[in-house]
């Protein structure tokens, strides 16, 4: 089932109520989410992602615009005659329930034509409860499992009645850090496996763009982008999206176009063939993975250390021109640096380095 | 050694006030209550044995004691809890005015017995000014005239009952307001996504969930209404007997200090005698709460 959001937006009023201003939580959402694919809504906490979860399910009234399921329009369906499966953040499973009749609830509620027998519901149970591989723990309480294996029950509960689209909100975000890489690859299996269209919440990037066929990045109500993980990293459209993607942060530098070069501070570190009469004063963004160590490198920055991972290493220097604290660099393990008077210099790959106007903070093409 | 000392100095003023006000009193009951003839002036007794307890049983004033308690027990607790139940439901579920509506139904917490009781004789009581106002609402409707307070025996107990389950209405509803609003939001909106009907979700989410709190006032309602007197006292005076409507407590009182008193030993074997019903229905209570009351 495919999922259309027309104008969509959610107005609360003020908390604060000599503040006459409402709050938009969702600013004018249009897009549309393709048939059985999983889409992440990414976004830092407060942009309003949780909003635009609660819309699509029901549990929200828009303040205008419209939602669409398929060809029918569902803006003003109750959430229950949408046919959402939803999981909460922390899982809302019944604790007074053992995991067998937690997922066995939805199925209960069925009346009149809908309504099934006990052999049936009991097959269904077992069924999603394979899916999610937690037969053997059907007779247990929620209290009496892991948050992995919480999880796994509301994921149970939330496809027990075969939804057309299933929402997760904050999904991974109560579990460890082991737990949380185990569980998506696990919900991603999921998804497969169901073809629901799927939609998730997260402020977790990595997260969004590990799993995710399609990421929707929001700030403050507002939508910045939407497309493939790699699409997002590779070609963002501000240095929001720039910065909120990729780990270490993307590095970002004061700088300035002028004579078909780009300077950051006072070096030209690639060429602006487009630019060449025009001066204008830009951010240019390094990806961590965007440095060479290169001993006639233009970028020549101060050396402060070096961080070993095994499969690549860190370089961490300074710079007058970057913002922020630190550079971190990420070269191969085996290029070895050798810093000359407390100085390392670095070429660029251009394809990482990413322009973005200094006043509108969007994207420059070279 | 020198810690230990501490410690029972500590705990000395508590032991010594508990021993001498709460463990020998109880002890000396259950000594009285064995001493046949006891007698007050002389310090003495007859014999020890079980006449206390034989003629207490076969006291009319106790069979009617504990007829009026089990009554009012057996209908006060059930309907106090249920219609609290129902009216904090309503509460948690009303918006506009919550506040005051909350407020009205504490005010009898807060109001002196007395002030109650006088608001009560000019509902119920039949003076020869006025046959009271309940009374002559029935009559407005055709009925004939009742006396509550000193009328037919079902009139004086439908009005202690309405006494006591209004004034125990309060506490129960602060408890379970207070109860159904520590229940998580979340559980209704998982249950409202997946259709939940009203009064599943009531049956299957909310009542689990505040179980334990049901049953805390339950057992508190049990013992209260097994204890109660002072109500009594405030609708139909001192002489209970006389009414037919004393309590248990108030044949121990009466036994102690009543018109006929004097009697420490029957009202001992009394007080023992209410203590085994008590227990016995907690026991009782705890044993089906096992099954049905969900601790987190």
């Amino acid at each position: 089932m495919k999922i259309v959001l027309e104008h969509l937006t959610k107005r609360f009023p003020n908390r604060n109520k000599k503040i006459k201003e409402d709050v938009v939580a969702v600013n004018d959402f249009n897009f549309e989410i393709p048939d059985g694919k999983l889409i992440g809504l990414l976004g830092p906490s407060g942009c309003g992602k949780s909003t635009a979860l609660n819309l699509i399910c029901g549990l929200e009234q828009p303040t205008e615009g419209k939602i669409f399921f398929g060809d029918t329009d569902v803006t003003k369906l109750p959430p229950e005659n949408r046919g959402v499966g939803l999981v909460f953040q922390n899982y809302a499973l019944y604790p007074h329930l053992t995991v067998r009749e937690n997922i066995r609830f939805p199925l209960e509620n069925l009346r009149g034509k809908d309504k099934l027998s006990k052999e049936v519901m009991e097959e269904k149970v077992l069924e999603a409860a394979k899916l999610v591989q937690i037969q053997e723990l059907l007779d247990r309480r929620p209290s009496e499992m892991s948050g992995g294996q919480q999880q796994r029950v509301a994921i149970a509960r939330a496809l027990v009645k075969r939804p057309q689209v299933l929402l997760l909100d904050e999904p991974l975000s109560n579990l460890d850090a082991r737990l949380r890489l185990q569980t998506r690859e696990e919900l991603k299996r999921i998804q497969l496996e169901t073809g629901i269209t799927t939609v998730f919440v997260t402020h977790d990037q990595e997260e969004a763009m590990s799993i995710s066929d399609t990421i929707v990045v929001m700030k403050s109500g507002v939508l910045q982008q939407m497309g493939e993980p790699q699409e997002i990293y590779d070609e963002p459209v501000n240095l929001f999206v720039a910065k909120f993607l990729g780990t270490p942060q993307i590095n970002v530098f004061e700088g300035k176009i002028k004579d078909g070069n780009v300077f950051i501070g006072n070096s030209p570190v690639m060429s602006a063939e487009n630019y060449n009469n025009s001066e204008k004063e830009v951010y240019v963004a390094v990806r961590p993975e965007g440095f060479i160590v290169d001993e006639n490198g233009p970028l020549s920055c101060g050396f402060i250390n070096r961080e070993v991972m095994g499969r690549d290493t860190s370089v961490i220097a300074t710079n007058s021109a970057f913002i922020g604290e630190n550079i971190r660099a990420i070269i191969p393990s085996e290029e070895e640096i050798h810093p000359v008077n407390n100085t390392v210099k670095f070429s660029l790959k251009p394809f990482k380095v990413r322009i973005f106007d200094k006043v509108t903070e969007e994207r420059i093409l070279l | 050694m020198k810690k230990n000392l501490t410690a029972w100095l500590c705990l000395l003023p508590a032991i010594a006030f508990l021993g001498v006000f709460m463990v020998y009193p109880l002890i000396d009951v259950l000594v009285y209550s064995f001493e046949e003839g006891y007698n007050f002036a002389s310090q003495s007794f007859w014999e020890t044995g079980f006449y206390n307890y034989s003629y207490v049983l076969h006291d009319p004033y106790f069979i009617q004691a504990l007829k009026n308690t089990f009554i009012i027990v057996i209908i006060t607790v059930p309907l106090s809890t249920g219609i609290a139940l129902l009216i904090s439901l309503e509460l948690s579920s009303v918006k506009v005015l919550r506040d005051f509506f909350q407020t009205v139904y504490f005010l009898p917490y807060v109001t002196n017995t007395l002030a109650v009781g006088l608001v009560f004789m000019i509902l119920f009581k039949k003076t020869a000014y006025s046959d009271g106002l309940v009374s002559l609402l029935i009559q407005l409707f055709g009925g004939p005239s009742v006396d509550f307070i000193d009328g037919p025996y079902w009139a004086k107990m439908f009005v202690m009952c309405f006494y006591t389950i209004w004034i125990v209405m309060p506490f129960k509803i602060l408890i379970l307001t207070s109860a159904l609003a520590s229940v998580n939001p979340m559980y209704y909106k998982a249950a409202q996504i997946d259709a939940t009907p009203k009064w599943r979700i009531f049956y299957k989410i909310t009542l689990p969930m505040i179980s334990p709190m049901v049953f805390y006032l339950v057992i508190t309602g049990f013992i209260g209404a097994f204890k109660a007197y002072s109500d009594e006292v405030a609708l139909f005076g001192t002489d209970l007997n006389a009414a037919g409507m004393n309590t248990i407590v108030g044949y121990v009182y009466d036994m102690l200090y009543g018109n006929s008193g004097g009697y420490p030993s029957y009202a001992s074997a009394a007080a023992l005698l209410l203590f085994a019903i008590v227990f016995t229905i907690t026991t009782i209570n705890l044993m089906v709460s096992k099954k049905t009351v969900y601790y987190q």
